[in-house]
């Protein structure tokens, strides 16, 4: 998938992370982890966002997390929000895909 | 024995809740990507309930989704999604004719196929929030051998019968009885609506007293503070528990001896006294109480 556009999805509310997908024009991966959580869990955090990332096929983007003490499982579904609405791909998501 | 006695509403889109919602022990737990989630974050709620059912453990909760209508631009995605996530039943809300739950069918069908799942055990559960899917009930009830359970949403009923709810229910009696009839009629579960006034433990718990003398088998609860007052109500009572193993215990010594008529406390015992006896010692044990095997069956 090509991000094509900047999106956000997620809330500022705890226990959820507001994750912000942006194009890097070439850039390959940004990750950048801002919240209290960032020092001990950013190795994690930057694991489960790759893997999402791996999963839907991009490899050009920038990712803000700006994160409450949300669970993997939330990081996950935020940020699979966020590049479904960044990126060019639309129609059904192949469910059977998705960890 | 599955008890529906509680179903506790969790908004879809809140991740806190989300992740929580096991903690308040109810008997079911509704995922809501319907009226609870706004236009724009649909997507993002289905994300979101899909990673936790796949990920979370809820234990022995049962965990169920309700979709938006499938007439609409989410419900078929929704659908997909849950089932893939491995869902235990969708709730289907605003349900008027019984095709409306063959239309739900079909597609659980294409997904149960499509993501491996083993094909039957998605289960369906049938919101009938207006008068024409009241009207209709006994033919929803009857429409899939996956439907469980129906359940009456009382507030757009009241807006479709152009009149409010009142403490006392009386606009929404008659559509409580058919529910309950039809549900019968079909043999599964009938749930009754939400109490959106979660400060009035008085009104709440009378109006489940309503609820389970009218015969549902439970209620949709908005708070974690109504599943305690639910259970209390749906749990018999140490007399009724006491009744029922005198019951059940003569009915037995009557089979030995070879006959059919019992009396209990002095009363005639027949068969539907002995049904309701051995429902309520399956309720005590689903309940917590102790009631050994084969005194149940």
């Amino acid at each position: 998938m090509r991000i094509t556009k900047t999106a956000a999805a997620g809330t500022l509310e705890s226990s959820d992370v507001l994750i912000t997908v942006e194009p890097a024009s070439g850039g390959g991966l940004q990750i950048d982890i801002e919240g209290a959580t960032a020092a001990r869990f950013g190795k994690q955090i930057r694991a489960v966002v790759a893997e999402t990332l791996a999963g839907f096929g991009v490899t050009d983007c920038a990712v803000r997390l700006q994160d409450k003490g949300a669970l993997d499982c939330t990081i996950r579904a935020r940020l699979s929000a966020a590049l479904l609405r960044a990126g060019d791909e639309t129609g059904s998501v192949a469910w059977e895909a998705l960890k | 024995m599955k008890l529906r006695r509680t179903m506790l509403y969790v908004p879809g889109n809140n991740s806190g809740m989300v992740k929580d919602a096991h903690i308040y022990r109810s008997d079911s737990i509704m995922f809501d990507l319907e009226d609870s989630v706004a236009l724009r974050e649909k997507d993002a709620a289905r994300f979101l309930v899909f990673n936790a059912l796949k990920t979370l453990f809820y234990g022995d909760i049962e965990k169920v989704v309700r979709v938006n209508a499938l007439d609409g631009p989410f419900g078929r995605e929704d659908v997909l999604a849950m089932v893939a996530a491995g869902v235990d039943a969708i709730r289907l809300p605003k349900t008027e004719t019984a095709d409306d739950i063959i239309q739900v069918e079909k597609v659980v069908e294409e997904a149960e196929r499509r993501y491996g799942r083993k094909p039957g055990s998605t289960k369906l559960m049938a919101a009938i929030e207006g008068a024409k899917g009241i009207l209709n009930a006994r033919e929803i009830a009857l429409a899939s051998p996956r439907l469980v359970a129906i359940a009456i949403g009382a507030e757009d009923y009241v807006t479709d019968l152009h009149t409010t709810r009142s403490p006392e229910g009386t606009e929404i009696f008659v559509a409580r009885s058919l529910l309950v009839m039809a549900a019968r009629a079909a043999g599964i579960m009938a749930i009754d609506t939400v109490y959106a006034d979660v400060n009035n433990e008085e009104g709440f718990e009378k109006e489940v007293r309503l609820a389970k003398q009218l015969g549902f088998d439970g209620k949709s609860v908005i708070h974690p503070l109504q599943i305690p007052i639910v259970n209390a109500v749906y749990t018999p009572t140490k007399a009724e528990i006491e009744k029922a193993l005198r019951i059940v215990a003569a009915i037995k010594e009557a089979e030995a001896r070879g006959s059919g008529v019992i009396s209990v406390d002095g009363k005639m015992v027949d068969k539907p006294i002995v049904e309701r006896a051995l429902r309520n010692l399956e309720l005590a044990h689903a309940s917590g109480i102790e009631i050994p095997e084969e005194v149940r069956s």
